[in-house]
């Protein structure tokens, strides 16, 4: 699937929870197939930055628009099938750890299932030869029926990006994946998602914390910093200095 | 600091420092107390005589007979397995969605507080004012028993579950919800798997209180073995009800083991 107009849009965009301001004034444009580093100090708004990306919160000031539509103005039935089109990765424990792997592969399909056919799954598992498809291009497919929760973290971390391919999304949201992984798998999985972006099409902005990984594997690097926006520049023309800055004390 | 003079010991300060209105209260209580026990006119004839049939009461309960009123016993301990198994489906089905209600973290407040109000109602009172209420609305016999424990179940299921949903790790829930899960989707597999292995464990635990329960409920008219019991102590007849006793014991004795082995296979 495919969309020309950007992919997401941020007009003024400011976050607030409680008296504390995440995010302030950040304007933002996406476009298909970018690959974007999210970069900053703890605390400087990654998180909060993809979380307004895939609607799970709303601006308090501002316009976010996902692929197209201005979430403020979408009903919640509106919302979920704009989500089903924008993957997620997290840093870790966002696999339900009590279902065997199959059927947090096949939670990527909810956004298309109907209810009767998800719960049916459950029971008797739908569409596996997807499924298994997925975990094979993430390099366990072994794996299809083993319980979640007895997989080591890197394990776990595949069979999240394998649930994403499953649900095979315009874009992907990534946050910082390889955060708990150890310096050989993260590269090994950054290849991955990178790979996996490059070959289907898709968009992808991860929020990292090794400048390294984001040089290396994405085109362009959005540093933050207390919530606003240091710089927003392709990967070659991000300079140490500007790494400097963004992470000084 | 100074330190304390070893004559001086520490002692706890009194709860009412006026010494005057201490001794009062001290008083006052030991006369109720005397008066109390005054009204309740203990009649020593009449201990002898409750000792004498707790004591035939006894003999009988040490030849139990399990053959001349084994019909009746038999359908009675039938009717308490319906009753209980009956109960226990019924009520772990009401109690899934009340529990999920009253569960703060995944239902919106008016939910939230009406299935709380129903928990809350269903765990006031004791199964037997329950018994006796629906036995006065049905008329003897096990419908009011099954209706009681099914009752009882919600209360006591519905809170466990509950409070286990309110536990769950939420950001397994937040990536499920991330893929465009609808609310019911979300439930089914974000949150229901990581209460799963509790629930089961909860109901196999809910099933064999629902069985003791069913003998007690037995005695206001509720059905089951209980009623069984009832009668055969209605009769004088102690050998049949030590018989019945005695069975009752080993019915609860192998349904306890059973849910002690099953819910430690879960864990």
């Amino acid at each position: 699937m495919t969309f020309e107009s950007p992919i997401f849009e941020l007009r003024q965009v400011s976050r607030t929870f409680g008296q504390v301001s995440a995010l302030t004034d950040v304007s933002v444009m996406i476009h298909a197939q970018e690959r974007v580093a999210l970069l900053g100090p703890s605390g400087a708004g990654k998180s909060t930055l993809l979380n307004l990306l895939n609607g799970a919160i709303a601006p308090t000031a501002g316009e976010v628009r996902i692929l197209g539509h201005e979430v403020r103005r979408l009903s919640p039935r509106q919302l979920r099938q704009v989500q089903r089109h924008i993957g997620r990765v997290y840093q870790q424990h966002h696999l339900v750890t009590n279902l065997s792997v199959i059927h947090n592969l096949n939670a990527g399909n909810l956004g298309r299932w109907p209810l009767w056919k998800a719960a049916l799954s459950l029971v008797w598992p739908q569409e596996v030869a997807t499924a298994a498809k997925a975990l094979a291009q993430v390099g366990i497919p072994e794996k299809l029926y083993a319980r979640t929760d007895r997989l080591s973290g890197g394990q776990q971390q595949r069979v999240a990006l394998a649930r994403v391919l499953v649900q095979d999304p315009i874009a992907i949201l990534a946050d910082e994946p390889i955060a708990s992984v150890d310096p050989a798998r993260s590269q090994e999985l950054m290849n991955l998602l990178r790979d996996l972006c490059e070959r289907t099409g898709k968009t992808l902005v991860v929020s990292l914390h090794d400048v390294a990984v984001a040089r290396s594997h994405c085109d362009r690097i959005l540093g933050l910093r207390q919530g606003r926006i240091a710089f927003d520049l392709p990967t070659a023309q991000v300079t140490d200095a500007h790494i400097r800055d963004l992470y000084v004390l | 600091m100074t330190q304390a003079s070893p004559s001086r010991r520490w002692s706890p300060p009194p709860l009412i420092r006026n010494p005057f209105q201490r001794w009062a209260l001290i008083l006052g209580a030991i006369v109720y107390l005397l008066l109390a026990i005054s009204t309740l006119r203990i009649d020593v004839a009449r201990i002898i005589q409750g000792l004498d049939r707790g004591s035939r009461m006894f003999a009988g309960f040490l030849q139990p007979d399990f053959v001349s009123r084994w019909t009746d016993i038999q359908a009675g301990i039938l009717e308490s397995l319906t009753m209980t198994v009956v109960a226990t489906v019924i009520g772990v089905a009401i109690s899934i969605p009340i529990g999920f209600g009253a569960a703060r973290n995944v239902a919106p407040l008016p939910i939230y507080l009406f299935c709380r109000a129903w928990v809350a109602l269903a765990r006031t009172f004791q199964e037997v004012i329950i018994a006796i209420l629906f036995v006065v609305m049905m008329g003897f016999g096990p419908l009011a028993g099954v209706l009681t424990l099914s009752f009882t179940t919600i209360g006591f299921l519905a809170k466990l579950l509950a409070e286990d949903i309110e536990e769950i790790d939420p950001s397994q829930v937040e990536a499920i919800r991330a893929t465009g899960a609808s609310w019911l989707q979300v439930m089914t597999y974000g949150v229901l798997p990581q209460v799963m292995p509790r629930l089961v464990g909860l109901t196999v635990y809910r099933f064999d209180i629902n069985l003791r329960e069913s003998a007690v409920v037995g005695l206001v008219g509720a059905g089951g073995i209980g009623s069984t019991l009832q009668t055969a102590f209605g009769r004088y007849e102690f050998d049949t009800a030590g018989a019945i006793l005695l069975i009752i014991i080993g019915l609860v004795m192998v349904t306890e083991i059973a849910s002690g082995v099953i819910r430690k296979q879960l864990q």
